[in-house]
């Protein structure tokens, strides 16, 4: 362990961002996060840029996850979460008391952790989101499934098995249905929660490549625990980590640093972030 | 070497006792897990062995009366026309019954357990004062429901009198409370996963109820509702105490008119008489209302696998 503040991890510039987002598609201001008493998440200020994949890393229990649920008001289904701050989503305050959170989610879809798929037909899966919000398409429903198939890298895997089950699918696979699903509703922004974390490394590759494909027409927003991917597919990356109150000992997460991950992985400014990354804790 | 024979010693030492566990001959109370097996199995032979005996008495004391005049004929009670006598307008009754009562408890009780489930907040007290009631409803003996049904069905708030639909009624007081807990127990397992899915997705609230937990909850539904329909098509009491008639020599006019007898009446009040031939015919009856009963949990156990979907 000599040489422990060599980076472990290799951070490949995959493309060259501006310093600073240039048209922050969502923006987090002075946000914090409460379930009940308890202070989840405190005073975050992010700027998500348009077209670029902002990774959220940090251990456990810091917050990164209940973040990225804020972002499109997914934490509203949990009674006792409370939002101070506002976040912005093309400069309108998502949590004004006058925005539809249903709404919101129609423009910010979201992919979870364990790949989801509905007890459905493939199919019937993507067709899901534009039956129920009601849509207008401009293609057939049929034509708008095999878009968002073949925009998430599965049409030609499925395409000859559309009316079976969704569960006939591999893990990855199911994986990138619900890749499909979200982007059927046709959101400008994807939130992505630990998406790789129940899959194989060839399913996990197979996803990454999606997120670099798909970056070029939305904005991609990623939790995840594996710092590899971090560098492997992000433009920019927020550390987050969790800081115990004295008092009562609970654990509030707070973001520490946030850069183009060309820097955070190899010239951090923190000194957490630096022995984060070189897997000195966490 | 000191380390190396003292290594070798403790991993001796460790396979030792890791052997002896594993070696099953020096377990102490080998004999339980066999007696406890044997406890169980006594324990369904002696419920198949009670219904075996039931249907047995049943198929003897009435075999000479299961023909084609007892579903045909209407019910006599002149002793002179026993051998013709029939149970058309209970069998009849019966049926009209139970279909007043599947559309009006399973509405209610869905709709009920949706609430409690997906919309209540179960820290008022409201709430817990309905969770506490409805536990204890499901306790409460058909006799009571019988005299709530004659206040309020049959006199009382509705004024229906002794019709079809006054005994569908009372029923649904009686068999709601499972229904509800059942339907509850359904859409509680369908996983949260699904919910978050579909609201992640911009559906409301309603949509996702409609078209994800619904569906995925339906055998469960039903399986509540086979039992439920299993207890009230075998209620004699609650029926008898809202004006359920005997002998009856025509068929319910329909929901709202006309009176009515169900299977469990007619075959109590048949084997009330003093004249033995009427036992016969009690046995028959027993015998026809196990048949209904059979082919109505059929048809909710292939309904319900119909809409049985894996995970």
């Amino acid at each position: 362990m000599s040489d422990a503040h060599a980076p472990l991890v290799e951070a490949s510039a995959t493309r060259t961002v501006p310093d600073a987002p240039l048209n922050p598609v969502i923006e987090a201001v002075d946000l914090n996060i409460y379930y009940g008493s308890f202070h989840a998440v405190y005073d975050v200020n992010l700027a998500y840029g348009k077209n670029e994949i902002t990774a959220m890393i940090g251990p456990s229990g810091c917050g990164k996850s209940t973040v990225l649920r804020c972002l499109n008001r997914m934490n509203d289904l949990v009674a006792s979460a409370r939002v101070e701050g506002t976040v912005t989503y093309h400069g309108i305050n998502i949590y004004d008391p006058k925005v539809d959170p249903i709404e919101v989610r129609r423009h910010i879809g979201m992919v979870f952790q364990k790949p989801n798929p509905f007890p459905k037909s493939i199919y019937d899966n993507v067709a899901y989101g534009p039956k129920v919000t009601g849509m207008k398409l401009e293609s057939s429903l049929d034509e708008h499934v095999e878009w968002c198939l073949r925009k998430a890298a599965l049409w030609d895997e499925v395409k000859d098995k559309l009316k079976e089950s969704a569960f006939s699918l591999s893990g990855g696979q199911q994986q990138r249905l619900c890749i499909a699903r979200a982007i059927a509703t046709k959101p400008d922004v994807i939130l992505m929660d630990e998406p790789c974390s129940a899959l194989d490394p060839i399913a996990t590759a197979a996803v990454e490549d999606l997120m670099v494909e798909l970056r070029n027409d939305y904005t991609i927003i990623i939790v995840t625990h594996n710092m590899q991917q971090a560098a492997r597919v992000s433009d920019r990356t927020a550390f987050f980590t969790a800081r115990p109150d004295e008092t009562t000992g609970n654990r509030t997460g707070l973001l520490v640093e946030f850069d183009k991950t060309t820097t955070i992985f190899s010239n951090p400014s923190d000194q957490r972030t630096e022995d984060y990354i070189s897997g000195r804790f966490g | 070497m000191r380390t190396a024979a003292h290594n070798r010693n403790a991993v001796n030492a460790a396979r030792e006792i890791t052997l002896a566990q594993l070696d099953g001959s020096q377990r102490q109370g080998r004999w339980k897990g066999p007696a406890f097996e044997a406890v169980l199995l006594t324990a369904i032979f002696v419920a198949i062995l009670t219904l075996l005996a039931v249907i047995l008495w049943a198929l003897t004391a009435g075999w000479e009366r299961l023909d084609l005049n007892l579903l045909r004929n209407m019910p006599s009670g002149m002793a002179s026309r026993l051998g013709e006598s029939g149970m058309q307008s209970a069998i009849i009754g019966t049926f009209y019954v139970m279909v007043g009562l599947i559309v009006t408890v399973v509405p209610l009780g869905v709709s009920a357990a949706i609430y409690l489930e997906e919309f209540a907040d179960h820290d008022t007290w409201y709430v817990r004062i309905i969770e506490i009631n409805l536990r204890n409803l499901a306790a409460v003996p058909s006799i009571v429901f019988g005299i709530l049904g004659l206040a309020f069905f049959y006199r009382g708030g509705l004024s229906l009198g002794s019709v079809v639909y006054t005994g569908s009624l009372t029923l649904t007081m009686l068999v709601l409370p499972t229904v509800i807990v059942t339907a509850r127990e359904a859409i509680r397992a369908v996983p949260p996963s699904i919910r978050h899915a579909s609201m992640g997705m911009g559906a409301t609230k309603w949509r996702t109820i409609w078209h994800q937990v619904l569906p995925s909850s339906i055998p469960g539904i039903v399986t509540g509702t086979i039992l439920a329909l299993s207890r009230a098509i075998g209620e004699a009491a609650p029926l008898i105490m809202i004006g359920a008639a005997t002998f009856v020599g025509w068929n319910p006019d329909g929901p709202f008119e006309g009176s009515f007898t169900v299977l469990p009446v007619q075959i109590f009040f048949w084997s009330a008489q003093a004249n033995t031939d009427f036992h016969i015919l009690a046995a028959a009856g027993v015998i026809v209302l196990l048949g209904m009963l059979l082919m109505m949990n059929s048809f909710a156990i292939w309904l319900r696998n119909r809409f049985t979907r894996e995970w």
